[in-house]
């Protein structure tokens, strides 16, 4: 009895069993041949001194030690840091209020809202670029409404300005990725059980109240999404910085994914591109496991 | 519109390339590279006779270019016709991208297993030295021989298309490309402006200098410049250092000169610095696109614009007679001016191609008079001006920009692209330029952040050391 028993309970659902590998290894396989072997490449290649055609050299720690003591390195971190501030933390905070205020207030029109804040997340990133560029120009849209307004003393060439520049590629990483968290936290609060909501009117709660109370815990999975989701894109960042200012002024808004192209295919440093790419790999990981623990309350 | 620096000319669409070469360069080997041994037999290497592309049998002849603009893409799809035509066993097989996306898929392509048989090589350090480096060109001294190069073209051109046998050095030792086109830095002028100003088109740089100011008072703005993009102002930078120490700035990038811890870098430094300060130049510059300027100066906004001869024919579609063009004036009216520039991209035949023989006739086909005078219809500088362009109304900006590349080749009046002088000149170069332009630097700064990275590079060289990379 006891060891049909015993076989039996191996076999009950929900248990782990070895078939299960193999369900698994068409989705592994692709993953390993497309994702890890070529990181692992990558991590190879980044303990090397490599141009690209002639004979590679061991670099050891060298292309990781330069991410220290390179002063262009080490500011293109700086810069990708500062701007998730704009890329991941601002979208949230302004998606949170706009979702807020739009489950509480019926808007006419309110399709209509939600479709113009969700568009520029349609849009590729190039046209974004290229737009804002034309935007943020000595006498674009950006300066002649503040000329407009009687500002003209604020007026600058955005993209030129050293102080200015990340800020404004920042803006625009903003623009772009508030819509995504607007439409994600709209979503989440449906979910929020309206008696909650009841509960709170009855208790006295104000909309402030209410809004700490009941949406903001209710949301806490969904911000966590939101919260990886752009700091990902955040991170990743190339397009926007490659079409508006390469990097420039000087070099106040190089970031590491910019940094990988420009060593990878203009300047012959395979090495250290590669080493960029593993370092902002492995950032973008322990962030997200970060986020995913201290909002989403993930404890495994 | 085009920007053309020795490292980067378009920065559009290159995404997809980049992706797919990203994923190729990581699918490579273990320790991925050659140590230039499977550089093949030096094509045409022992024979002096003409290639006869006719006795070759059926070729696919595969050639990678980046003349993807109107002008250069009309001239080369014309003279790719006529010399299938020519040789009907001969088929072009042409592959033809923007620059940025030659410049990214173009190491992969030529260092695979089916290199194309010609490419078109960026000229310095990080394309064509590293190509040569790795054994992956052809050099083509005997077919300088066999097609005249060695006696039509100036040295200068043609310097700026070799690399030393040892493959470490830049602008000496064996042929490995030849160009088609010719381009300088020069002075387009808007001829209503000017003479609103009443300022007539300057013959002497001092003439130019002092015109600035009248403008200024005049109310126009004397420069048009737009260095969001970076590379503007290298142009700009290399026409000022050209005036008071041109030869030197020559010999300094091709690396036997002095280098940049000099009066005549720090006094250019200080006039575009003057420049900047006296309002000659439009104020936020750093924030304003090359387009966008050129743009700008065609709508009459500005008086001079300072750039490459690449820009001629789109402006002067905007802008039709009210557009002048000269090279920037000399000292003493009549002497020879100095500038920056140079030649396209060198066309370069691969060193594992199976048909050097016809890859070198095509060469020789597409640098003839006779494609000189293709090159000129269609509205493309020729390096060699034919007997066409001699037929170009003098008067017209064409007229002033074929004259002008006759008086600097012939008094050897041009100065390479100063972001040829080591792999990391051009990061090193913009960057302290824009700083400068912002006031965020002086001339000494200036010159000292050039110097250092000049410095250190030619320590390296004579260092001897080899490794790969840097």
């Amino acid at each position: 009895m006891t060891p049909l028993r015993d076989r039996y309970r191996r076999r009950a659902p929900g248990e782990p069993r070895a078939v299960g590998y193999l369900y698994v290894l068409p989705a592994l396989a692709l993953y390993g041949a497309f994702l890890l072997y070529p990181f692992g490449q990558s991590v190879w290649l980044s303990l090397l001194h490599w141009d690209g055609l002639t004979q590679a050299t061991w670099a050891g720690f060298g292309n990781y030690t330069d991410l220290f003591t390179d002063p262009n390195l080490r500011a293109s971190f700086v810069h990708a840091l500062v701007l998730l501030l704009f890329y991941a933390a601002l979208p949230v905070a302004i998606g949170l209020l706009l979702a807020a205020v739009m489950s509480r207030i019926r808007v006419r029109g309110m399709t209509f809202f939600r479709t113009v804040l969700f568009l520029p997340q349609v849009l590729a990133m190039v046209v974004v670029g290229v737009a804002w560029r034309s935007i943020l120009a000595p006498d674009g849209l950006l300066n002649d409404t503040l000329k407009a307004v009687g500002l003209g003393s604020l007026t600058r060439a955005w993209l030129g300005d050293y102080d200015w520049a990340l800020p404004a590629v920042g803006a625009v990483g903003t623009w772009v990725g508030t819509g995504l968290c607007m439409v994600l936290f709209l979503a989440g609060a449906q979910r929020i059980p309206r008696e909650l909501y009841e509960a709170a009117r009855i208790d006295g709660a104000g909309a402030v109240r209410e809004f700490l109370s009941v949406t903001l815990p209710g949301l806490r999975a969904v911000i966590a999404v939101a919260l990886t989701l752009t700091i990902v894109a955040g991170l990743r960042n190339f397009d926007l910085i490659y079409i508006t200012t390469s990097g420039g002024p000087g070099n106040s808004t190089s970031v590491p994914a910019y940094e990988v192209y420009h060593r990878a295919f203009e300047t012959n440093q395979v090495g250290s591109a590669a080493a960029v790419g593993v370092a902002l790999t492995v950032l973008i990981f322990a962030l997200t496991v970060t986020v995913s623990r201290l909002v989403e309350g993930r404890r495994s | 519109m085009r920007p053309r620096t020795g490292t980067r000319r378009d920065r559009r669409s290159v995404l997809p390339a980049t992706l797919v070469a990203g994923l190729t360069l990581l699918a490579a080997g273990c320790v991925p590279g050659t140590d230039g041994s499977q550089a093949g037999p030096a094509a045409g290497a022992g024979s002096t006779a003409v290639p006869d592309p006719a006795r070759a049998g059926n070729v696919t002849l595969t050639v990678w270019d980046q003349e993807t603009r109107g002008g250069t893409n009309g001239e080369i799809e014309q003279l790719n016709k006529e010399f299938e035509k020519k040789y009907p066993n001969v088929r072009i097989n042409r592959v033809s991208r923007s620059f940025s996306d030659l410049k990214t898929t173009l190491k992969l392509a030529i260092s695979g297993n089916n290199p194309p048989d010609v490419v078109q090589a960026n000229q310095g350090y990080p394309d064509m030295v590293s190509f040569v480096q790795a054994g992956l060109l052809a050099p083509l001294d005997t077919y300088a021989g066999i097609y005249d190069w060695n006696t039509r073209y100036p040295t200068t051109l043609l310097n700026l298309n070799r690399v030393s046998t040892d493959g470490r050095r830049f602008g000496t030792g064996r042929l490995y490309g030849i160009s088609q086109t010719g381009e300088f830095v020069g002075v387009y002028y808007n001829k209503d402006v000017l003479a609103k100003a009443g300022v007539k088109p300057p013959e002497t740089w001092g003439e130019f200098t002092a015109s600035l100011g009248t403008l200024k008072k005049k109310g126009e703005l004397p420069v048009q410049f737009g260095n969001l993009d970076k590379y503007p102002a290298i142009h700009t930078f290399g026409v000022l250092q050209d005036q008071l120490g041109g030869a030197q700035a020559r010999d300094t990038v091709l690396g036997r000169g002095r280098g940049f811890d000099n009066a005549y870098t720090k006094d250019a430094a200080a006039t575009l610095a003057d420049w900047v300060k006296k309002g000659y130049l439009p104020k936020g510059a750093n924030g304003l696109g090359y387009d966008d300027a050129a743009k700008k100066f065609a709508g009459g906004d500005g008086a001079y614009l300072i750039t490459g001869t690449w820009l001629q024919a789109d402006l002067k579609k905007a802008m039709d007679g009210r557009l002048g063009l000269i090279p920037p004036p000399p000292a003493k009216a009549g002497t020879t001016p100095m500038t920056t520039g140079g030649q396209g991209l060198a066309w370069s035949i691969s060193s594992r191609s199976k048909h050097p023989e016809v890859a070198a006739a095509y060469l020789g086909f597409i640098t003839s008079t006779h494609a000189a005078d293709v090159m000129t219809e269609h509205g493309v500088l020729p390096a060699l001006p034919g007997r066409a362009a001699a037929r170009i109304d003098p008067e017209s900006s064409e007229g002033q920009m074929i004259a002008g590349w006759r008086r600097l080749t012939a008094g050897d009046g041009l100065v390479p692209y100063l972001d040829y002088a080591t792999p990391s000149f051009y990061d090193t170069t913009s960057k302290a330029l824009q700083d400068l332009i912002a006031g965020h630097s002086d001339p000494e700064k200036f010159a000292a952040s050039l110097q250092k990275d000049y410095g250190s590079f030619m320590k390296k060289q004579r260092g001897g050391n080899t490794a790969g990379s840097k």
